[in-house]
């Protein structure tokens, strides 16, 4: 299979990345001649485990851990999953989970079928969002009760970029005796995070966000938080996770993490301003366009803009044609017949959250992939406004 | 994303006929912002009634747009008794197909055209004056039993699919399988093809049954771990063996005459009588 992917120009960083060709080459001998098993007692298989510890610590090092509090498993679905699923039964006594209206599926529908997985009944405090995408802390403080057994809340949104103060609502957990998780599968790489001086029980991260592959992930389960394994099966990952491991992924992963590492100051400088340049291209240069989400409190390399009275899915196709890839909120693309649900949340007009499309970057970006976008928009909204009855130019 | 047909990528990449025809004879405008699809169509239609000109303007995704530009060529050239038979299918059908997902967007292009030629008659359309169903969208039971009927739909996923009734919150699935039993309960089970009745000859008879047979009760049965034979056919009096766990079902007798006997009456000969072979 061909994908010319020189051709195309990714904005679509938040739904995947591209694999850093550092992290092919350090995943390579593990795909090849080292093949042992990292439980085995020869040294063939043994030096793999080797490989293993080092991945977990570089991880561990990115988000300020000790490498024993992480675990990895196969996604950042089954890193959510584990910790929520975990803090139910460490608690059974326990029948409230707090979280958001505008997490990532992963959380989103467990929280909706929690009574199906765990056999009980489980009220759900779904925290709703301002316009600009952003929680109030005095509601989120009133929902904590005593029988709240986790908080779920995401570091970072995939859709907006926005980001929660999860710091602080983690140290408000804290105080009430309650476990608190995070799905910072957009957040780990992208902001500094030092999980030894939070109140962050438990933390997911997705490999494939990062640049690592597919089908790799991480849970990070802070020293002394009682944990039920979600996997039961062999002894590897300290018991917390049965499965043989998923060697090159995981070493690629780290590999990921230390690069993470190296290039934060850059996504924080050169795709900021990236972003920041299109951003403000696009909104200038297009009529009826708003920015969707808090314009600080956000992600460097996410920006979600909506054009008014076109339709998302159409705007991707003609995008599709220049080799431009993002996503978009509209109905069409969500898989349902109803816009994405993070825009619905923060109240976004139907006019804007059909026509609304989340480019995201990545250091892979350059500027004149900025400009080729900037310059090709501009008449492909237009042309679509042509066909709309809606529009009307004043 | 989605298979488009190379026709859809066509029409949506260099639709035809965008526009508002001026003075228009008829105008159909459906959908909404809200729905995430919206399509007005104009019409000019001279005084032999053929549609002169078509034009439309849509906001909506590939389909949407496609179907859109493929209604308003479609009709053009065609009286308005010939454009009131074109049907969603037809429009799904000039563009090659259409995803199963995405079949709401021909039936909105059928709407518009209904829609339209209602307001050139200045009357009234019949599906707005239904009960809404799914509210999120805005459908009414009429429009959901007419594309049931029409389309031969056989789940709520495919009704959610042509009417994109259900697709929001899923309030209403419960009326729309209520809606879909009793709907596929009246449509009449058309016979096969009756050679003419009482000319046939056993030979005939036999050959008609097995097929019958085989393709439609023995599968049926076999999906409940029973099985049936034909064991001989004696005037209007066909026997049968039942096999499997039809011999120790306490409901074999009603299968044989509720479905057995119903199902060759209707599409072989209506005045056989089916037996058990003791």
């Amino acid at each position: 299979m061909n994908c010319d992917a020189e051709k195309v120009i990714y904005m679509d960083n938040n739904a995947t990345t591209r694999v850093a060709p550092e992290v092919v080459d350090v995943m390579m001998p593990f795909l090849t001649e080292c093949y042992g098993n990292p439980s085995s007692m020869h040294n063939f298989g043994g030096q793999v485990g080797g490989a293993v510890e080092k991945a977990r610590a570089q991880v561990a090092e990115l988000i300020g851990a000790d490498p024993t509090e992480i675990t990895f498993t196969s996604c950042g679905t089954e890193s959510d999953s584990t910790a929520i699923i975990s803090a139910l039964q460490a608690f059974p006594e326990k029948r409230h989970v707090v979280t958001t209206r505008v997490e990532h599926p992963a959380v989103k529908h467990l929280c909706e079928n929690l009574d199906r997985l765990t056999g009980h009944k489980h009220r759900v405090t779904r925290l709703q969002v301002d316009s600009d995408g952003t929680l109030d802390l005095a509601k989120y403080e009133e929902a904590l009760t005593e029988d709240t057994a986790i908080v779920s809340v995401m570091w970072a949104n995939n859709e907006t970029g926005v980001i929660f103060p999860v710091e602080k609502m983690a140290a408000m957990a804290k105080e009430r005796g309650i476990l608190f998780h995070t799905d910072a599968v957009q957040a780990v790489g992208k902001i500094p995070i030092t999980l030894s001086e939070l109140d962050v029980d438990f933390l997911s991260i997705s490999g494939h966000k990062l640049h690592a592959p597919k089908g790799v992930g991480v849970l990070y389960v802070k020293r002394g938080t009682p944990f039920v394994p979600f996997l039961s099966g062999g002894h590897q990952e300290n018991g917390r996770r049965g499965g043989t491991e998923n060697v090159a992924s995981i070493v690629g992963l780290g590999r990921a993490c230390a690069l993470a590492q190296e290039m934060m100051g850059e996504e924080n400088t050169r795709v900021r301003v990236l972003r920041d340049r299109l951003e403000e291209g696009l909104l200038k240069s297009i009529p009826k366009s708003m920015l969707n989400g808090h314009k600080t409190d956000r992600l460097p390399n996410t920006t979600n803009v909506s054009f008014e009275f076109v339709e998302g899915e159409a705007i991707l196709l003609h995008m599709n044609r220049y080799n431009i890839c993002a996503s978009s909120g509209s109905a069409c693309t969500s898989g349902s017949l109803e816009p994405s649900h993070v825009l619905r949340a923060m109240g976004v007009p139907f006019t804007a959250a059909h026509g609304s499309i989340r480019f995201s970057l990545s250091v892979y970006n350059v500027e004149e992939e900025v400009d080729f976008v900037l310059k090709k928009m501009p008449p492909i909204i237009a042309e679509l406004r042509e066909l709309s009855p809606f529009w009307k130019e004043d | 994303m989605w298979e488009y047909t190379e026709k859809v990528q066509e029409h949506f990449l260099h639709p035809q006929n965008v526009g508002e025809v001026e003075n228009p004879s008829g105008v159909g405008d459906v959908g909404s912002l809200a729905c995430g699809d919206a399509l007005k169509l104009t019409l000019k239609i001279d005084e032999n009634e053929r549609i002169v000109d078509a034009k439309f303007k849509t906001f909506g995704c590939a389909s949407a747009i496609a179907s859109s530009s493929a209604l308003t060529i479609m009709v053009t050239g065609m009286t308005v008794d010939e454009a009131e038979k074109v049907t969603n299918d037809d429009i799904a059908e000039f563009l090659g197909g259409l995803p199963k997902e995405k079949m709401h967007c021909s039936v909105m292009g059928r709407e518009a055209l209904e829609a339209a030629i209602a307001d050139y008659r200045g009357v009234i359309l019949p599906m707005a004056e239904g009960e809404v169903v799914c509210e999120c969208f805005g459908v009414t039971d009429f429009e959901v039993i007419r594309a049931i009927k029409e389309s031969n739909l056989r789940s709520v996923e495919e009704i959610t699919n042509f009417t994109k009734a259900g697709g929001g919150c899923g309030k209403c699935e419960d009326k729309l399988r209520d809606l879909l039993q009793t709907t596929i309960n009246e449509i009449p089970v058309v016979p096969v093809q009756v050679d003419g009745p009482k000319k046939m000859t056993t030979l005939q008879k036999i050959k008609k049954i097995e097929e019958v047979l085989e393709r439609e009760i023995k599968p049926a049965l076999k999906k409940d771990g029973g099985d049936i034979e034909l064991v001989d056919v004696d005037g209007d009096f066909v026997m049968v063996s039942l096999r499997g766990a039809c011999t120790s079902c306490a409901k074999s007798q009603t299968t044989l005459k509720e479905y057995v006997e119903k199902k060759l009456r209707e599409q072989v000969l209506d005045t056989l009588i089916v037996e058990e072979a003791k």
